[in-house]
C-alpha cells in the first residue's frame, strides 16, 4: 500500500503565526492565551481564549475575496498558501484531478453568519449578502481553497467537532491511497464573536476562570473546563513515491495510522470509543503501544473527561507508560482547528526530535498515572506519535505519525 | 473488491412520511411544492417552498428527542428507524463496532439556530447576544455533527461517524463515504443518508439574494420546472433519506432483500465559482466518467439518470452538456429525471432522496418523472420524462450531484445480480 | 429617490470596491466606463451584490435581469438613473 506523507504545513495558531513562530513559541511553552479582545466578553461567564494575532487578511487574500470570506477563510486560505509553499510544489506541473481538498468544519464562519442574520432581522431581507449563500457554511473552506489552488481531484469535509482535523486526514489518505497523489487538508476555525461563543458557554465545558494562566488545566487537580481558541492548521499529504521523484524538500513524516469510533448512548452502560479508536490506529500502522513515543491528548481539561482519557491512555500504554502532552494549553482548543493543528504540532515534534510541554500545569493528579510533559519540553527524539481527538457527542479519533528517514 | 449492498431504506419528504408514499408521489408525478407556510413568505422574492407535513409526535419521536433535535435531526432519527426496520438488520447485527454511520448535511440544524438567534440577540437588536437566553440545545445545533451521534445512537452504531457536508451534494457523497468505508474495511454496515430543514426567513433571504430560487409564485406546484423553457430557479424543499448499507456477502449471507448495488462513485471539484457552473459540465463529465470506471460499466449501459434538475437556467445546461461529454451519442437514448420537480431541492438531503428513488426504479421498473415539463427548452435537447412516470427497467442507473463550492459528484446503482 | 440624485461613475466604483473588491491588475481609477464587468473582473454574483448595495443605498428597486443586462458601468448607471426603477414596494 502507498504511504500518504505530510510535505507541508501552513499554521495559524494563537501563539504563532507560520510554522517556523509557531514551533519556536511551543517548544518555548509560550502561551497564546489572553482575555478576550476580538469581543466584548464583560458580560459572558467565560472571558478567555487564544486569539491569533498579527493577521493581516488584506496581505494575504485578494481583494476580490474580502467581501465573500469570513476571517475564517481567510486564516485557512493563509494556511493553505503557507503549507502548498512548504512543499515546493508547482501546481501547475500537477495532473488537475490529481489535487483534492479535504477539511473539518465544526460551526460554520459564524462571524459572518451572525453579522447577515443580524442585517436579515434588524434590518431586512434586502440587507442580507449574497455572500451569505455560501460564505458561512461548513464547505466554505474546501471550496474557496479548491478555487484558490484550482485543486479539482477529490475533496470532502467532516464535522466531527474537535475531533475533524483527524478525520480531514484520515479522509486525506484514503484519497491518496486510491490515486489522487496531493490533497490538501486539515481545519482551520474561528468563532471568537458572540453568536460563536454564546452556544459554547451553553456546553458548560468552557473554563470561568480568568486568569489566562490557570483557566485551562488538562489533567491537573485543578482543571475547570477548557478554553477555546481560534485558528489550526492545514496539512499537504502526498503519496511518498511521487513526493520522492518531484523531490519534495521536506517530509515531515508519514500518516502511519488512523482510527475513529463513536460512543455508545450516555446510558448504554457501555465503555467510551477512545482507547479503541487508538488501538485501531496503532494496528493500522503495524505497530504495537510499545513503539509509540509519545501521545498529544485530547485534553479536554474537564474533570470526568480527562480522567476518561486518562484511563484510555494508562489502559493502552501502562501507568505512566508514555510521555503524554497537550501543548493545546497554550492554543486553547481550537474546534475543527484543534485536531489539525495537534497533528501538525507532533509532525514537528518527530521532525524536530523534541517533545513540547504541556504549559501551566505544574503536575497531574497522580490519580491518572499519566506521564504528563509539563516544565520544559523534552529531547527524548520520538520516532512515532500518537494524536487523539475527541468531538462533542461522542466522536472519537486517532491518528499514528511516524518519522520517515531510517 | 468489498461490495456494498442497499438493504434497508427510509425517507421523510414533502408530500410523503415514508418510503411508500415518497415512491406514490413520485411515480404519480405530483409535485409537493406550495407557497410557504413555515414563516411569512410576503417579503421575499421567492415564495414557495416543498415543505414536509411532519409531526414529530406522529412520526415517533419521545417528548425529549422532540426537544433536543432540530427538525433535520428529527427526520434523520425517524428515516434511520424506517431503514433499520426495514433491513431486518436486528436479529444478525454484527458487533456495534463494525456499524459505522455517515450522515450529510449542507447547513446543519440552520432552523433551529435562526430561531435561537432572534432570541438571544432579541430580534437583532444585539450583537452582543445573550447567553442568559440560550437554551440548553443550542451547542448541539451548532455543530450539526451532532446529528450523526444521535443517528448512530438510534442505530447502536460505534464504529466510525461523520456528518458530511459538502453543499449540495452531501447526500451523495455522504452514500460514497460509507461506501469507501464498507470497501476498505473499516466497517461491515453503514448508516448512510442526509437530513436537511433549511426552510427558514435566513435561507429563503440569501437565496434570493442570488436570485437562485424561483419568482413562479402564482402556481406554486407548478414552480419548479427543470429542463422546462420557462424554468426560473430552484425550489427549496426539506427531508431526509437514510439508508442501511452492507457488505455484499454478509448481506446475501443473512438473505437479505437488496435493492440496489451501489457500483461506483466519485468526486471532483470545478475549481471555479462558489455558485457558478460552467455551461461544458466538463468536472461533472469527469466524476461520471470516474464512477464508470470505478465500476467497470461502460457509459451505453446506464438505463436512467436521475439527474441534478435543479430548474436554474444555468444548472440544466450544465448537466446535459456533462451527459453528452460523457455519454456521447447514448445520451440522447437514455431516459432523464428530476424529481426536484416534485420535492424540490433539499440542499444537502436531496442527493440522498434521490438515491433512495433510483433504488426504488431499479426495484420496481419504473422511471419517475419531470413534474412541471410542459415546454421543453429547445437548447436542452434530451429525453426528460416529461409529466408521466415511465414503466421502464434499467439495470444501471446514475445519479449525479452539483453543490456550491464546485463540488460534482455521481454515483452507480446496479440491479444487484441474480442468485448465484 | 429624488429625481435629482445621479449616481456618478465615483459612486459606482466605490460601491463595486466595497461589495466586490477589486480585481488585480485591474484599475478601476482609469477609463472604465465602456469596460464590461465581466473584464473589469465582476461577476454574476458580483453585480447581484453590488445592485443589492444601490438599491440599499439609493432607496430605488432595480429590475431582475439589471445584473445581466448591464454589462458595462454606463448601462448599469444608465438604467439606475433613467430607466428602471421599480417603486419600493413588498
Amino acid at each position: 500500500m502507498t504511504a500518504a506523507v505530510v510535505t507541508g504545513l501552513g499554521i495559524a495558531a494563537p501563539n504563532g503565526f507560520g510554522t517556523e513562530a509557531f514551533w519556536k513559541a511551543t517548544v518555548a511553552g509560550e502561551s497564546g492565551l489572553v482575555p478576550l479582545t476580538r469581543f466584548d466578553a464583560a458580560q459572558y461567564p467565560c472571558v478567555i481564549a487564544g486569539e491569533v494575532k498579527g493577521f493581516v487578511a488584506e496581505e494575504h487574500i485578494p481583494s476580490r475575496l474580502m467581501p465573500q470570506t469570513d476571517r475564517m477563510t481567510r486564516l485557512a486560505l493563509a494556511a493553505a498558501d503557507w503549507a502548498i509553499d512548504e512543499t515546493g510544489a508547482d501546481l501547475r506541473q500537477l495532473p488537475e484531478y490529481g489535487m483534492g481538498v479535504v477539511t473539518a468544519a465544526s460551526g460554520g464562519a459564524v462571524e459572518f453568519g451572525q453579522r447577515e442574520l443580524q442585517n436579515l432581522w434588524s434590518k431586512g431581507k434586502e440587507h442580507v449578502s449574497a455572500y451569505q449563500s455560501f460564505a458561512w457554511f461548513y464547505a466554505v473552506n474546501t471550496g474557496q481553497i479548491s478555487i484558490r489552488n484550482k485543486m479539482r481531484g477529490p475533496s470532502g469535509v467532516l464535522l466531527t467537532e474537535q475531533a475533524g482535523g483527524i478525520d480531514a486526514i484520515g479522509h486525506a489518505r484514503r484519497h491518496i491511497r486510491k490515486g489522487t497523489p496531493f490533497v490538501l487538508s486539515g481545519g482551520v476555525d474561528s468563532a471568537l464573536c458572540p453568536w460563536g461563543w454564546v452556544p459554547q458557554i451553553t456546553t458548560g465545558r468552557m473554563s470561568t476562570v480568568a486568569d489566562p494562566d490557570r483557566a485551562y488545566l488538562p489533567f491537573s487537580a485543578d482543571a475547570s473546563g477548557y478554553v477555546v481558541g481560534e485558528g489550526g492548521a492545514v496539512v499537504v499529504l502526498e503519496d511518498a513515491a511521487s513526493a520522492r521523484e518531484r523531490g519534495a524538500p521536506r517530509i515531515y513524516g508519514e500518516v502511519a495510522g488512523y482510527g475513529a469510533t463513536m460512543d455508545p448512548p450516555p446510558t448504554s452502560g457501555r465503555p467510551p470509543g477512545l482507547r479503541r479508536a487508538a488501538e485501531i490506529a496503532i494496528s493500522d500502522a503495524g505497530l504495537t503501544p510499545r513503539n509509540i513515543d509519545v501521545v498529544f491528548a485530547d485534553a479536554a481539561g474537564v474533570p470526568e473527561l480527562d480522567q476518561a482519557e486518562a484511563a484510555a491512555i494508562s489502559g493502552l500504554f501502562g501507568p505512566r507508560g508514555v510521555p503524554v502532552t497537550a501543548p493545546k494549553t497554550m492554543t486553547g482548543r481550537l474546534l475543527a482547528g484543534g485536531a489539525a493543528l495537534d497533528v501538525a504540532t507532533a509532525l514537528l515534534s518527530l521532525h524536530a526530535g523534541v517533545i513540547p510541554p504541556t504549559v501551566h500545569v505544574r503536575a497531574p493528579a497522580p490519580a491518572y498515572g499519566l506521564d504528563l510533559v509539563t516544565g520544559q519540553p523534552r529531547d527524548t527524539a520520538p520516532r512515532s506519535a500518537l494524536v487523539l481527538a475527541r468531538g462533542y457527542g461522542g466522536f472519537n479519533a486517532a491518528l499514528v505519525l511516524r518519522r520517515t528517514d531510517g | 473488491m468489498r461490495r456494498v449492498a442497499i438493504t434497508g431504506l427510509g425517507a421523510v419528504a414533502p408530500g410523503g412520511i415514508g418510503v411508500k408514499e415518497y415512491w406514490e408521489l413520485l411515480t404519480a408525478g405530483r409535485s409537493a411544492t406550495r407557497t410557504i407556510s413555515f414563516f411569512d413568505p410576503s417579503p421575499f422574492r421567492s415564495r414557495v417552498a416543498a415543505e414536509c407535513d411532519f409531526d414529530p409526535v406522529s412520526a415517533g419521536l419521545t417528548p425529549q428527542e422532540i426537544r433536543r433535535l432540530d427538525r433535520a435531526a428529527q427526520f434523520a432519527v425517524v428515516s434511520t428507524r424506517e431503514a433499520l426496520a426495514d433491513s431486518g438488520l436486528d436479529a444478525s447485527r454484527p458487533s456495534p463496532d463494525r456499524i459505522g454511520t455517515s450522515i450529510g448535511s449542507a447547513v446543519g440544524c440552520t432552523t433551529s439556530l435562526e430561531r435561537e438567534y432572534v432570541v438571544v440577540s432579541d430580534g437583532g437588536r444585539k450583537w452582543n447576544v445573550d447567553h442568559e437566553y440560550a437554551v440548553p440545545e443550542l451547542y448541539r445545533h451548532f455543530v450539526p455533527s451532532t446529528m450523526a451521534a444521535e443517528v448512530a445512537w438510534v442505530a447502536g452504531a460505534e464504529g466510525p461517524a461523520a456528518v458530511v457536508s459538502t453543499g449540495c451534494t452531501s447526500g451523495l457523497d455522504a452514500i460514497g463515504h460509507a461506501v469507501e468505508l464498507i470497501r476498505e474495511g473499516s466497517a461491515d454496515v453503514m448508516i448512510a443518508g442526509a437530513t436537511e430543514a433549511p426552510i427558514s426567513p435566513i435561507t429563503s433571504a440569501c437565496f434570493d439574494a442570488i436570485h437562485a430560487t424561483t419568482p413562479h409564485n402564482d402556481e406554486p406546484e407548478r414552480a419548479c420546472r427543470p429542463f422546462d423553457r420557462t424554468r426560473g430557479g430552484l425550489v427549496l424543499g426539506e427531508g431526509a433519506a437514510v439508508m442501511v448499507l452492507e457488505e455484499w456477502e454478509s448481506a446475501r449471507r443473512r438473505g437479505a432483500h437488496v435493492y440496489a448495488e451501489i457500483a461506483g462513485f466519485a468526486a471532483r471539484c470545478n475549481a471555479y465559482h462558489m455558485t457558478g457552473l460552467k455551461p461544458d459540465g466538463r468536472e461533472m463529465a469527469e466524476a461520471i466518467n470516474a464512477a464508470l470506471q470505478e465500476a467497470r460499466i461502460a457509459p451505453e449501459a446506464i438505463g436512467y439518470i436521475n439527474a441534478h434538475g435543479s430548474g436554474t437556467k444555468m444548472n440544466d445546461r450544465h448537466e446535459t452538456g456533462a451527459f453528452k461529454r460523457t455519454l456521447g451519442d447514448h445520451a440522447h437514448h437514455v431516459p432523464i429525471s428530476s424529481v426536484k420537480s416534485m420535492i424540490g431541492h433539499s440542499l444537502g438531503a436531496i442527493g440522498s432522496l434521490e438515491i433512495v428513488a433510483c433504488a426504488l426504479a431499479i426495484e420496481h421498473g419504473v422511471l419517475p418523472p419531470t413534474a412541471n415539463l410542459h415546454e421543453p427548452d429547445p437548447e436542452l435537447d434530451l429525453d426528460y420524462i416529461p409529466l408521466t412516470a415511465r414503466e421502464q427497467w434499467a439495470d444501471v442507473v446514475l445519479s449525479v450531484g452539483s453543490g456550491f463550492g464546485g463540488f460534482q459528484s455521481a454515483m452507480l446503482l446496479t440491479r444487484p445480480r441474480a442468485q448465484s | 429617490m429624488s429625481a435629482t440624485t445621479t449616481v456618478t461613475l465615483a459612486d459606482l466604483t466605490r460601491m463595486l470596491r466595497e461589495s466586490a473588491g477589486e480585481e488585480e491588475g485591474v484599475d478601476m481609477d482609469g477609463d472604465v466606463l465602456d469596460v464590461s464587468f465581466d473584464d473589469l473582473g465582476y461577476d454574476s454574483l458580483a453585480m447581484l451584490q453590488v445592485i443589492g448595495q444601490v438599491q440599499r443605498e439609493y432607496g430605488i428597486r432595480l429590475p431582475d435581469e439589471a445584473a445581466a443586462d448591464a454589462d458595462t458601468p454606463r448601462a448599469l448607471l444608465a438604467l439606475i438613473n433613467t430607466n428602471g426603477h421599480v417603486p419600493q414596494t413588498g
